[in-house]
């Protein structure tokens, strides 16, 4: 059955380029547009139920199936193949890739009916599905890569995707460029593992992991890790991600939540043996993941357009995702990555559904002939939005319980687990260091229900104001209406998966405590327990228990106090109080730590001095120099050439004369 | 009696030639170079080409200085009054390159032993005949024949065509 | 019998003074005549070789030789009409229109 795996890859690959290249050439099949939408959802649709066979055969001790494809570069001692591995690792992301995908095509198909590139979105999310696939069935690095830079350049398409407008566009560039800056820092840990085990195959590095020591072992971890700090939007590389939210909604959904950014988690998570043999790298990772998860829960404090808080969201729980991998919890992380896939992606379509309904409301206003411009995607416009959208309002509310950390939903039971293997490790090594990040998780905890619930109850409670803020919007109300059922069937899907998705990974001891024996109800970790490795909990039975109730009510008390503050249009008032509360510092957030500007100020302006004064100069006066100096030669050696040319016959015949004498001189001697 | 001969022709030849080359009028050259004509034709008996002595004297003789002297009649050439008007270095070089093309000809003249196979006079005279010559020409060499006769055509019409008054340009201008 | 290499002497002494004819006169209708010892004398040396080898194929090329020639004269007679038409002048050294 894994034979099947090229199918995976080749599926996706066909539906980009038959969409691709019909749209291009013909504008009649760009105005198919159920065609085409059709076409792109079955490309990815058709991928997940080969996945589904796949893992159907699969279970948690079956050996990894390596099926090969052809050899891609042959050059001297390197070897590279067009490899893909069956594992459970990757066949468990493949899942989520296309099950996810397909949901948001299916969505998609709604959201963007009314778009004059149509056919060009579907032709990139295929492409993207694709790449994305690449990456995580690769069996090589080097194919990794590929699928690496091809979901960035996806994200870069996807997200620049309204190009007209000047400020997407420059999103988009962002985004590329700080994703480069981390494809090197990987390139280099490519390079070394190279060097060090002479391929770049899965198979070859991993039987061959005690080669790394020490300081080896360290640099490549933490130069693997900055480049999954660019994909997965961490300090210092996250600043693109609350941009890409420039990009449309599913764009959003899918890359910006569900897949791209969990790449640099999966890339970990693969390398977790390596991992395993450098605490001063996880101790790096758990740190950059730890801060960088409540400065981004304290900036969405702040914001008020819906993406950017669910943007803010994303970076703050792949902050956790990192923690868990900085603690030895591989499986817990990768747990996360699947749950925050099923709520985040319902999240993100669920705030598309609103700003579809507010941009409804908007280009009805101007039929009427009222010219009211508003940002559709800003939470004071909003309010009472439950009345109009009752299927929205439902799943954006499960999701919202689930990434809070509401008990037995999914969001709980990953959250849970990363906090237990944050509390472990600060019982081993480092520990002092590890405590701290575990009370720093907390509060993020806290924040992140928190501010969730600040989202919610602002958007759908209370009353709808945008009447109250524009003249001439008195009785928008009546234009609200629900989503069509392209775009709440995928809502529902994923909301029900939020809901009960968290049951694969049920800790044993929940079990255990209560039979009094090993139980294997970790489906998950069973599972993933061939393919990665993970550090020892030695947390007794009775301080598991206590870390989580302590979660709980951690929890509990945020929901009770954001529903206290924000229900009931109290939510200006509320974020006016915090303001005063916290001043400066609120400020700070506000300005999102002025990272942006740090960056402008000390590496863009000099970057853009730099190529002036110097690059620009060396390219007009070296390199071009150089170019017309040949030519200047040419013509410099041609003037004294024409002089031969006397026009006299007799220098001619002088001429043949030589040569007959040169010529006899040669068959003589 | 044949060194005899030998030796007078060929000082006939030289003879002519340097003059023609010295003369200062030119019908003098053209007339020079007819004699010249002549003695080759002399040596090609010698060495016993009896149709190519006699082709020389119809063709070479016959035709081609006739057309020479007809081209100097018609252009109406003046003297020369000195043709080497003074010793310059063009002069001093043409000589000295001539000299040089000459040495090395003389060098391969000399430099040849061993490659003449016996003949006998009958074998010889046998060569030059015009049944020996006309029996390779028209049949080995049916094609270049045809196509000498086609030079021969192109030759003359472009030679009319070069020739002719520019009639053209005054037609035009009406 | 006279040894091949006198004829040979006599053939290369010939088409020396061509060449020195050809190098040295002004007159263009003297350097044609130049031209033409010049190939006469290579006509002695393949007739003698002709003939000494027992090979007529040094007679028929000979015979081309002459066709040839015959065709050249004529043509470059020709030439030396249209310019002396245009220049009133048959004196090479003083047509050079065609230099840099």
């Amino acid at each position: 059955m894994a034979e099947y795996v090229w199918l995976i890859i080749a599926i996706p690959l066909a539906g980009f380029l038959i969409n691709g290249l019909m749209g291009l050439s013909s504008e009649s099949y760009r105005r198919q547009k159920s065609v085409i939408g059709w076409l792109a959802t079955v490309a990815v649709f058709v991928p997940f139920l080969i996945s589904l066979q796949i893992f159907l055969s699969m279970n948690a001790g079956s050996e990894a199936t390596v099926v090969r494809l052809f050899t891609w570069i042959e050059a001297g001692d390197f070897t590279s193949e067009i490899a893909y591995r069956v594992d459970q690792l990757s066949i468990l992301m493949a899942l989520v890739v296309t099950g996810v995908g397909a949901l948001i095509h299916l969505y998609s198909m709604g959201y963007m009916k009314n778009d004059e590139g149509y056919w060009k979105f579907f032709t990139y999310l295929n492409l993207f599905i694709f790449a994305m696939l690449n990456l995580v069935m690769a069996n090589n690095l080097l194919l990794l890569f590929l699928g690496w830079e091809g979901v960035g350049v996806c994200s870069y398409l996807l997200i620049g995707f309204w190009y007209g407008d000047i400020k997407k566009s420059a999103a988009a560039n962002k985004a590329f460029i700080y994703n480069r800056v981390g494809d090197f820092a990987f390139l280099i840990a490519m390079f070394l593992v190279f060097r060090t085990v002479g391929s770049l195959d899965f198979d070859v590095i991993f039987s061959n992991l005690d080669l790394f020591q020490g300081d080896l072992a360290f640099w490549v971890a933490v130069l693997m890790f900055i480049g999954a700090t660019g994909k997965s939007a961490q300090i210092p590389l996250f600043v693109w991600l609350p941009d890409a939210m420039a990009g449309p909604t599913p764009v959003s959904a899918l890359i910006h939540a569900a897949t791209m950014v969990t790449s640099g988690i999966y890339l970990i998570t693969r390398f977790s043996g390596l991992y395993m043999t450098s605490p001063e790298a996880m101790l790096l990772v758990a740190v950059i993941g730890g801060l960088t998860a409540i400065v981004a829960a304290t900036i969405a404090l702040t914001q008020h357009d819906i993406k950017k808080v669910l943007a803010y969201s994303t970076v703050s729980q792949l902050g956790f995702m990192f923690l868990a991998l900085g603690s030895g919890g591989f499986v817990a992380a990768m747990f996360h990555v699947v749950t925050h896939a099923f709520f985040k992606a319902c999240l993100f379509l669920g705030s598309g559904s609103v700003i579809h309904a507010m941009h409804h409301v908007e280009h009805e206003l101007e039929h009427e002939g009222k010219d009211v411009h508003f940002d559709p995607q800003d939470m004071r416009n909003m309010g009472g939005l439950k009345e109009y959208m009752p299927s929205t309002y439902k799943t954006f509310l499960i999701s919202t319980f689930a990434i809070a950390g509401i008990p037995f939903l999914s969001g709980f039971f990953s959250k849970d687990e990363i906090l237990a293997y944050l509390f472990n490790a600060g019982l081993g090594e480092f520990g002092a260091i590890y405590f701290a990040l575990w009370g720093l998780a907390v509060v993020t905890a806290f924040l992140t229900a928190f501010y969730m619930f600040r989202l919610t109850l602002t958007t759908f409670h209370g009353t709808f104001k945008l009447p109250t803020k524009f003249k001439g919007a008195e009785n928008a109300a009546k234009y609200l209406h629900e989503s069509p059922a392209s775009m709440t069937i995928p809502l529902w899907v994923l909301a029900i998966l939020a809901i009960f998705g968290g049951f694969m990974g049920v800790p044993e001891f929940f079990v255990s405590t209560f039979t009094g024996s090993e139980s294997n109800v970790n489906w998950l970790y069973n599972w993933l327990s061939g393919v990665t490795t993970r550090a020892a909990i030695i947390l007794p039975l009775g301080v598991k228990w206590i870390l989580v109730a302590f979660a709980i009510l951690v929890a509990v008390a945020a929901t009770i106090i954001a529903y206290k503050k924000y229900d009931n249009d109290k939510g200006e008032e509320t974020d006016a109080a915090i303001k005063q509360r916290f001043g400066g510092l609120y400020t700070t957030w506000e300005d999102k730590y002025k990272f942006d500007e740090a960056y402008e100020a000390s590496i863009i302006r000099p970057g853009f001095k730099l190529s002036d004064r110097v690059l620009a100069v060396f390219d007009i006066k070296v390199v071009d120099g150089f170019v017309n100096a040949i030519g200047s030669i040419v013509q410099f050696f041609g003037s004294l050439l024409r002089f031969v040319q006397t026009g006299v016959i007799h220098t001619y015949a002088i001429a043949f004369v030589l040569g007959v004498i040169l010529i006899i001189g040669l068959l003589i001697f | 009696m044949e060194t005899f001969f030998f030796v007078f022709v060929a000082t006939f030849a030289i003879g002519t030639a340097l003059a023609m080359v010295l003369s200062k009028n030119t019908v003098n050259s053209a007339l020079f170079l007819i004699m010249h004509m002549l003695s080759v034709s002399g040596f090609y008996l010698t060495l016993n080409a009896q149709f190519l002595a006699v082709i020389q004297i119809l063709v070479y003789a016959g035709a081609i200085m006739v057309l020479f002297l007809f081209v100097i009649m018609v252009l109406n050439m003046d003297e020369d009054e000195q043709i080497v008007t003074r010793v310059n270095f063009k002069q001093i070089f043409a000589l000295v390159i001539t000299l040089v093309v000459f040495a090395q000809l003389l060098y391969i003249a000399g430099d040849y032993s061993g490659i003449l196979p016996d003949l006998s006079q009958q074998e010889m005279i046998a060569v030059g005949t015009v049944e020996a010559i006309g029996d390779e020409l028209f049949t080995t060499f049916l094609l270049p024949f045809e196509a000498t006769a086609i030079l021969l055509t192109a030759a003359v019409v472009g030679a009319m065509l070069l020739a002719q008054k520019n009639v053209n340009v005054e037609d035009e201008e009406e | 019998m006279i040894g091949l290499e006198w004829y040979l002497g006599v053939s290369a002494l010939l088409f020396v003074i061509g060449v020195l004819g050809v190098l040295t006169r002004k007159n263009a209708i003297v350097v044609f005549m130049c031209v033409e010892l010049m190939l006469s004398a290579v006509n002695i040396s393949l007739v003698a070789f002709s003939s000494y080898m027992g090979d007529v194929h040094g007679m028929i090329l000979v015979f081309f030789v002459l066709c040839v020639a015959a065709a050249e004269a004529c043509v470059g007679l020709a030439i030396v009409i249209a310019i002396y038409r245009n220049n009133i002048t048959a004196d090479i050294s003083k047509i050079n229109l065609l230099r840099w």
